[in-house]
Formats: C-alpha cells, structure tokens, sequence
C-alpha cells in the first residue's frame, strides 16, 4: 500500500538547509521509501540534495509519499516536519 | 592628492569591523576535467569511494574544530557537507555513472555535481542559491584527493594580510589563522551567504559582492577594508591610511567595551536594576536580539504574520511562529502585541473602508473587536504557544475601560474553550496593554487595578499628543519626546501602575534614545524595549548614571517649558557627573 498527503510549507524561509536536514535526518530513519512531489517533480525525500532541489518556499504545496513498513508512522512524524518553523 | 593612486571599490559590508594590511588574492582555477573512457568500473569506483572516506575524515576533523571553536550552529555548515557525502542522489549516482556511461571517477564526480550546482544556482530562494557553493566545496574536497593535489593552506599564510578571493568556501573561512588574516573580501556573495555567516560568527572584517574588479587587485598590495560602510581603498594615500588607522583604533576600543556588557544585567552604578529588551517585527530580528544580550522581547508586533500573503494566516501557522519565538528566547519574557493594522497599515486581501483620518480611525484593537473571528483566532494561536516560554500579552490602542474589558473576556474566554478541548495553554499569563492613546495615558489608574503592565508606546503616544502626524514632515518639529507634556503624561501612567504594584514599559523610539534614558531611569520606568542595536550603548549609560540622583533630577526636569530646555538640562547635569 501507498499513503500520501499534501501539506503547506510554513517556515518563512522555505525549506532550505537546516529543515531539509531534520526531514532527512528523520526520513532515514523509516524503513519505507520516501518522496517529495512539488510542481510536477518528485524526489527521493532521504536525499538532501533532492529536497533541497525542489526549492520549496513559503507557501508551496509539497506531496510526501511513503510507501512501505513503517508508512503510516512516516507519514505522521515526516508531516510534522512539513508544517515546522526552523531557523 | 596629484600623486594620489589610490582606487576606491565597493561591495556589500557583510560583518563589521576595518581591517588595513597587505592583500593576498587567491585565485583558484577551476578544475575541468576531461571525459576519458575508462572499462574498469570498479577500479575507478574504488578510487573514488577512497578519496569520499578521505573528504569524509578530513571534513569530520574540520566540524570538530569548528563545534569547539564557534558552537553547534557553525558546526552544522559541516554536518552538512558530511551529509552530502552521504546522499544517494550524489555519491551513488556518480558510482552508478561510472559504470553505467564506462567513464573516469573524476568526470563522473564533475558531471553529477555541476548538474546539481546548476539547479541550485538557478533556484529564486537566496538560501537555495547559496548551497550551490557547498555542493562546489564538497565536490573540489574529493576532486583534490582523487587527483591528489593538497588543498590551498590558509594556514600557512604568516604576515598580516586581507583575503581576496572569488567566493571563500565556508571551511576555508573556519580554518582562517585570524592571527594574521585581517579581513576578507569575496568577489561574489551576499550578506547571506555562508562565508558571509561565517565572517561574522568568527567576527572578522569582510565585504562581499564586491565584483570582478576586486580580483584583480596584486598580492602585496596595501589595502584598507571599510566594512561598516562597504569601501575597500586599494594604494590608500597617507591621508587616507591616518584617517582609518584611527577609526580602526576607536571601533576595536568602543566594540570591547560594549561586548563586555552583552551578559550583564542593566544596574545603575547605584544598584538599581531595569530591564533591557528588544522589538522585532520579523523573525529574522531574533539572531540580532540574542546577539545584543537582550534581556527580553518587549515588542513582538505579530503584523509581519499577516503580510504579503493572499489570505489571514491560519491558527497553527501563527502557533508555529509564536513558539518558535518562545523556544528561542529560552524562558526569557516576551512580549506579544495583538494585530495592529487598518488606518494606514493596509491587508490587501482585507476590505477595509477607506478612512479620511485612518490614525483615528478603525485600527489596532478597534479593528480586532469589530471583527472577533480573526481575533480569536490570534488569541488562540497565543495562548497554546505560552506553553513554551515565558509569554505576555498586550493589546494595542486601548483608549477606555470597556474596551479592555472585552478584549480581556475575549481572551479569558477563549482559554476556557481550549481547556474544554482539552489542549494545553500557557498556566500563567500576564496581559497588559499599550499606552498610546493621551485619554489612557490621564487615566491609567483607572486600568492599573486590572492589568498586569502597561507598555508605552511612545511613537503614536507622541504623535496623539501632539496632533502632529508622524508622516507628515512639516510638522515633525512637534514629534517632542522630551517635551515635558510627554514627560509628565509617562510619570502619571508610572505612579499609577507603581500604587498597584504593576510594571511599566516603553516600546518606542524613545526606549533606546539615549538622550532620553536618564529621564526615564529618573521617573522610575522598569522595562526599555527598544531595536536590539541600541541595546548595548543604553546598558552602558544606564551603568553611569545614580538612581538617587536622576530622580530629583527629573523633578526638576519636569517644571521645563521646552524639550530643548530639557535637553539641555540633561546634558549640564551629565557633563557635572564627569
């Protein structure tokens, strides 16, 4: 099975370093895959790199995806994330 | 000046400070490598998993250093880069490319990563742009050890010098021996970009964005680096090199002094104790509030919250931003000031009637009662935040009793919601409310029974008092702080919160003017909120001053007739105290 759920990007900054860092830090730790879809592109949500690159801003709608063991814990605890304020 | 060839250039000051020494430019060529056809996969997959091992110990070194001397938050750059070396998009693409396109470990590295520095560099979002750079620094890291050349040594410059470079990498600029590097300028960068960061953490002088020009500049040559005002003289004139070698002196003399004062608590030299805290209207404000050793935020004006945007900002939106605020300030108080907008201050997804006196018109707390529903929905965003810190409340533009009133039910009221939901909101909260308004100013004992505060604001205090518009420049003559109306209007509103026992503070301009301050120490203000730059300088001058001597003082402050009377007075009484 596959779960997903679009979340608004809060933080004022977008989602830049240090988010990126605390959604991937957390996202590793889940079995499951994981991506991100934003503007019709999706990428692996354990990559840095592929985050960042979706340049999410303030305001942006983003998609995550989490397909696997452990998806509904994912799903919550990576949402969170989503919806933070980070410095 | 007919010999004079000195060259003048200008960039963004990016951390403060005046560096004059020779100028060493490190030009560093960028490395292309050629595509080359290599069959054995997994001898070149080897080199490069060798040279990532040797970035990863070398950056893991480079972090360590960096946590030790500058603290978890520059360690992170680090953390950061050792991350990079780690991510499946790079490292096992280019591991996958080697074999896959039967190509060398170098170009593999070249290709994967310049893919990504592209990306990052054509990205709107400044903070995305600048992580272009760290994919450039890592990827050079295992660059360097795949075709073994050692890294530029920063270390082993040894005479005084000020660096130019294109853009310095932030591990190079950790590594600096600040013993002898003096200043930095980059060609590129601006004032947040990493190296401009972390210039500013190691407090170093350093221009960025100062243009092509600057590398152009030979080693050797005497330069002077102007980083309050974004200057760089390069050959500077003896006149020139004078002039700057004692600002140099005076700002190096006048930055120790007041970092010595940064974790002190404000006392009068005779042990009279305020407090010092700062205004913010945006959450990039905060760093400079921590920087500048503010004992609290007096001011959160939340108005930045409902700007540029198409619509209200939703309830946990809001509760985000306040905690985040709360958990910054680490217990310290702060200071929430309830939406202040309508009269002048437009929402354009707001349709507000068009006012012909807006500053005497529907705003602020006016605003806010007329249209509960996006009231109570700060309020609530307010009260479930209080959990994390020590949070207080005000409401703006109080003019009479009732409207306290509702507006403090309104609140009381909506608690008890929260409560009944079950959601946790802050235990103890103090709720005050501003004076801005003369009629609240004449009767604040009328209030002082029922808040905890008062905060002054002094800006539309002034401005209501005088019936002068701020904006209006042919009449800022009448913008008075000192003038003694304003001063016997402050004194009534502290008497009448002292017979209760309540605390008084100021939030305008006047706070952190230093020409004020004795005044105010004088008539016995508790809490100065105040921009955080001022924080430091008022710290200071409240440490010279004698509370048992500015208190007769204001009395007779106080029978003036003109605030340059007053400003005169002040300034006798300071030159006989030293």
């Amino acid at each position: 099975m596959m779960m997903k759920q679009t979340y608004t990007i809060v933080n004022p900054q977008g989602f830049h370093v240090r988010p990126t860092k605390v959604f991937v830090d957390k996202a590793i730790t889940y079995p499951c895959d994981v991506f991100l879809i934003s503007k019709n592109r999706r990428m692996n949500g354990k990559s840095s790199l592929g985050v960042m690159s979706l340049g999410l801003k303030k305001s942006d709608e983003v998609t995550l995806e989490v397909n696997g063991e452990l998806e509904e814990e994912a799903l919550a605890g990576l949402g969170e994330v989503l919806v933070s304020i980070h410095d | 000046m007919t010999q004079d060839n000195s060259m003048q250039m200008k960039g963004i000051a990016a951390s403060p400070g005046y560096a004059i020494a020779r100028a060493v430019v490190l030009k560093k060529e960028a490395y292309i490598p050629e595509r080359r056809v290599e069959m054995h996969s997994s001898k070149e997959q080897e080199r490069l998993r060798v040279a990532v091992s040797l970035a990863k110990e070398e950056l893991e070194t480079i972090r360590q250093s960096t946590l030790e001397r500058l603290g978890k938050s520059k360690a992170e750059i680090f953390e950061g880069h050792l991350m990079l070396l780690e991510d499946p998009e790079l490292i096992d693409v280019i591991i996958e490319n080697i074999e896959q396109q039967q190509i060398d470990a170098e170009y593999a590295l070249y290709e994967v990563s310049q893919m990504f520095i592209d990306t990052f560099l054509s990205m709107d979002n400044e903070l995305l742009q600048a992580r272009a750079v760290d994919i450039s620094d890592v990827a050079t890291r295992i660059m360097n050890h795949l075709r073994g050349v050692v890294h530029t040594d920063l270390a082993s410059i040894t005479e005084e010098c000020v660096i130019i470079a294109r853009d310095l990498t932030p591990s190079e600029t950790a590594c600096l021996n600040l013993k002898v590097v003096k200043g930095i300028i980059n060609e590129i960068g601006s004032r947040t970009s990493h190296s401009a960061i972390m210039s500013r953490s190691i407090e170093i002088p350093a221009i960025v964005g100062a243009g092509e020009g600057v590398m152009s500049v030979s080693t050797g040559s005497t330069i002077i680096l102007d980083a309050i005002q974004g200057i760089i003289i390069i050959h500077p004139s003896g006149e020139q090199l004078a002039e700057y070698e004692e600002k140099h002196r005076l700002y190096e003399l006048r930055r120790e002094e007041l970092s010595k004062l940064k974790n002190l608590p404000t006392r009068t030299l005779d042990g009279h104790q305020v407090e010092l805290a700062a205004n913010i209207g945006k959450l990039e404000d905060l760093q400079k509030v921590l920087d500048n050793g503010a004992e609290g935020i007096g001011l959160f004006r939340t108005e930045f919250l409902y700007m540029d945007r198409s619509g209200f900002p939703s309830e946990d939106e809001q509760f985000s931003i306040y905690k985040h605020v709360l958990e910054k300030m680490d217990g310290k108080p702060v200071v929430i000031r309830t939406l202040d907008i309508g009269g002048d201050k437009e929402l354009s997804y707001m349709d507000l009637p068009k006012e012909s006196n807006p500053f005497l018109g529907q705003r602020a707390l006016r605003l806010c009662l007329a249209r509960e529903d996006l009231f109570r929905t700060q309020l609530r965003a307010i009260l479930r935040a209080g959990v994390y810190g020590n949070l207080k409340i005000m409401f703006p533009m109080i003019a009479v009793l009732d409207e306290w009133r509702k507006a403090k039910s309104l609140l009381l009221e909506e608690k008890e919601l929260l409560q009944a939901q079950g959601i946790q909101t802050a235990e103890k909260l103090e709720i005050g409310m501003m004076v801005e308004v003369p009629a609240a100013a004449l009767s604040a004992d009328i209030f002082a029974s029922e808040v905890d505060f008062f905060s002054i604001g002094t800006n539309d205090l002034i401005q209501y008092m005088m019936a002068a518009d701020r904006m209006n420049e042919s009449v800022s003559y009448l913008y008075q702080p000192c003038h003694p109306s304003i001063l016997r209007l402050i004194r009534i509103v502290i008497e009448a919160a002292n017979t209760e026992g309540k605390w008084v503070g100021m939030c305008g301009e006047m706070a952190g003017d230093l020409q004020a301050i004795p005044l105010l120490i004088g008539l016995g203000l508790h809490e100065f909120s105040m921009s955080a730059g001022s924080i430091l300088p008022a710290r200071e001058l409240i440490g010279q001053l004698n509370y048992t001597e500015v208190t007769p003082m204001v009395e007779q402050v106080l029978k003036l007739r003109t605030q340059d009377e007053v400003y005169q007075y002040v300034r006798d009484y300071r030159e006989k105290e030293e």
